[in-house]
């Protein structure tokens, strides 16, 4: 009977636990199937009956959603490839060559408000004429991408053992080759997780699109902000462009929850 | 460095390592970091010292500098909006820390045990925090909405008159601090559960035939070998409250009034709306010197810490 009882009492705070992230994402999802009149309705309708896709064609049709989702892809897309080829060569020159201050300058970035780079890259910007420019958007973005990679490969390298590569080198490996052969194929996963994070962290930046972003080279979060303030509220629509903007970011999530666990311990922290 | 790879049992080190990496080894490695160290002075290290330069002009965008000393510094402690700023930043990052931390352990002892659907439950717990901070925000303030909310028609449902959520300076922090829970609890639950997941079993043996109960194992076995994991989530909350800008400027620009806007908040109008960018990057100053005593504070903290059990 008192097994029961405490039985009953764990799976009952897992459902207290559980029900907050279900009920807004339900919401979320009933408020982008509904008509207009259904979303403003009191008491509220809670199931779309007849649930409809109209405010999804909307988005496409109205919004420029096509072209702020391209630049999306093109922003968080190049400053993760960047991010990469910069930040895991950089995480293992670390990790090997003890250089224990560029690693705590990297940390102290990663702590800094992404909107204290902004007053000067935003000057900066503007005496170069890159305000408004896809490229501006992504080199703020490397502040996000960089620094995430940059950390997250340090501890992976750092457990890689420096035997293999010394043995590598003894076969006359140089030392770019006992990296590239030897310790790069064995921090993959770190890579996996550097890039993953990277890219969810740099997807969902809002900030630097606001100030840089020009009509035609928003990001997506900034985009559908904008449609928020600009143009008649309109619940439907925003709740249908609010759930194709996570969308990416949560599949993400539920197909590498794993190796996104393993990359935040190892460093982390959300942007902004 | 929590992160670990574990190798392959072919690939253990073949021979014992024939020569020891010296010192003068370490100037080959730093080539492999040129690219990234290039990159990170172009756009976090000038930004810095450009900041600090600015902050001594008096400077408006489409004005030129002027040299000032510190006189904004001044200024801004003479500024009651920036001191209002401070205070609600204060507030806002003490319950953003605390509940999430609470909510966060506590949701880590569920998750620790094993049953059924486990990895399923917990993925659903940890999606908000991956959610997009702007289209999480949209959706909360469709559901604050005094009249059309949802909130509201589900308190009145339990006998609660409607509330005016984000549209009352009384309030607008505690809501937004709903959302913050919301958001961020997850994060303190994966670092947490990490900690959880290391704990060795002897102790728990050894009180359970002492016939300690629950609440005795976990306040004097489990708590202070997962302090460590704690402190690191306090450090990463507390660095995150702070820098809070995407979900407080969609929901409420900082308003009604002044009543929500915090230190970022008022930084980004001073320098976005306002355009005093001389201004601004005395905010940015003071913020930056604030985040690097309070991280160093805690990581010493950290390192300090013996729990008392």
């Amino acid at each position: 009977m008192k097994r029961l009882a405490t039985k009953l009492g764990f799976y009952a705070s897992v459902f207290v636990l559980v029900s907050p992230a279900v009920l807004v994402f339900l919401w979320m999802i009933s408020l982008s199937l509904k008509n207009e009149l259904d979303n403003t309705a009191f008491p509220p309708v809670f199931i779309p009956d007849p649930p409809t896709l109209k405010n999804y064609v909307d988005v496409f049709a109205q919004n420029n959603f096509g072209l702020y989702l391209w630049n999306s892809i093109l922003v968080t897309g190049g400053a993760v490839l960047i991010g990469l080829l910069v930040g895991v060569p950089a995480g293992y020159g670390i990790a090997r060559g003890k250089a224990a201050k560029f690693a705590v300058l990297i940390l102290i970035a990663r702590m800094t408000p992404a909107l204290s780079y902004l007053i000067p890259l935003f000057l900066l910007f503007q005496i170069t004429g890159l305000v408004g420019t896809i490229t501006a958007l992504v080199i703020t973005h490397l502040v996000i991408t960089i620094p995430i990679i940059v950390w997250i490969m340090i501890g992976y390298f750092e457990n890689v053992p420096m035997e293999l590569e010394d043995a590598a080198r003894i076969d006359g490996a140089t030392t770019w080759q006992a990296f590239r052969h030897v310790a790069l194929p064995l921090a993959l996963p770190g890579v996996t997780i550097g890039g993953i994070l990277a890219f969810i962290f740099s997807w969902n930046n809002f900030i630097f699109s606001v100030v840089l972003g020009g009509k035609n080279s928003r990001t997506l979060p900034s985009a559908v902000y904008n449609s928020l303030t600009f143009e008649q509220i309109s619940w439907g629509p925003l709740a249908a462009a609010a759930l194709l903007v996570t969308l990416p970011v949560l599949l993400v999530t539920v197909l590498a929850q794993r190796q996104i666990v393993a990359g935040l311990s190892a460093g982390g922290l959300k942007d902004g | 460095m929590t992160a670990t790879t574990t190798l392959p049992a072919n690939l253990a080190p073949p021979h014992p390592a024939p020569f020891t990496h010296s010192a003068d080894f370490t100037p080959r490695y730093w080539l492999f970091s040129l690219p990234a160290v290039l990159i990170v002075a172009g756009v976090i290290v000038f930004p810095w010292l450009f900041t600090l330069y600015m902050s001594t002009q008096d400077w408006k965008i489409g004005g030129g500098p002027e040299f000032v000393g510190l006189q904004n510094f001044a200024e801004l402690f003479r500024d009651a909006r920036f001191i209002e700023s401070m205070g609600h930043t204060a507030y806002f990052t003490i319950l953003a820390v605390v509940l999430p931390i609470l909510f966060g352990t506590a949701a880590a002892l569920v998750f620790h045990r094993e049953f059924p659907f486990r990895g399923l439950l917990r993925t659903v717990f940890v999606m908000p925090m991956m959610a997009t901070p702007v289209a999480v925000a949209l959706v909360w303030t469709m559901m604050f909405h005094p009249q059309l909310g949802v909130l509201n028609y589900l308190l009145s449902l339990v006998g609660i008159g409607p509330q005016n959520w984000v549209y009352d300076p009384g309030t607008v922090i505690p809501t937004l601090i709903l959302v913050e829970v919301w958001h961020w609890t997850p994060l303190v639950m994966l670092i947490v559960l990490g900690g959880l997941a290391g704990l060795p079993r002897e102790p728990y043996e050894s009180a359970l035939i002492d016939g300690a109960n629950n609440w005795h194992m976990f306040r004097h076995i489990t708590l202070p070998l997962v302090w460590p994991f704690i402190m690191v989530a306090i450090v990463i909350r507390t660095i995150d409250a702070l820098k809070a800008f995407d979900t407080i400027f969609v929901i409420t620009q900082g308003g009604p009034g002044t009543a929500s806007e915090t230190l970022n908040i008022f930084l980004y109008l001073q320098a976005f709306q306002f355009y005093k960018i001389g201004y601004a990057s005395a905010v940015v100053v003071i913020f930056f010197v604030m985040i690097i005593m309070l991280s160093l504070l805690l990581l010493y903290a950290r390192q300090k810490s013996k729990w008392n059990a």
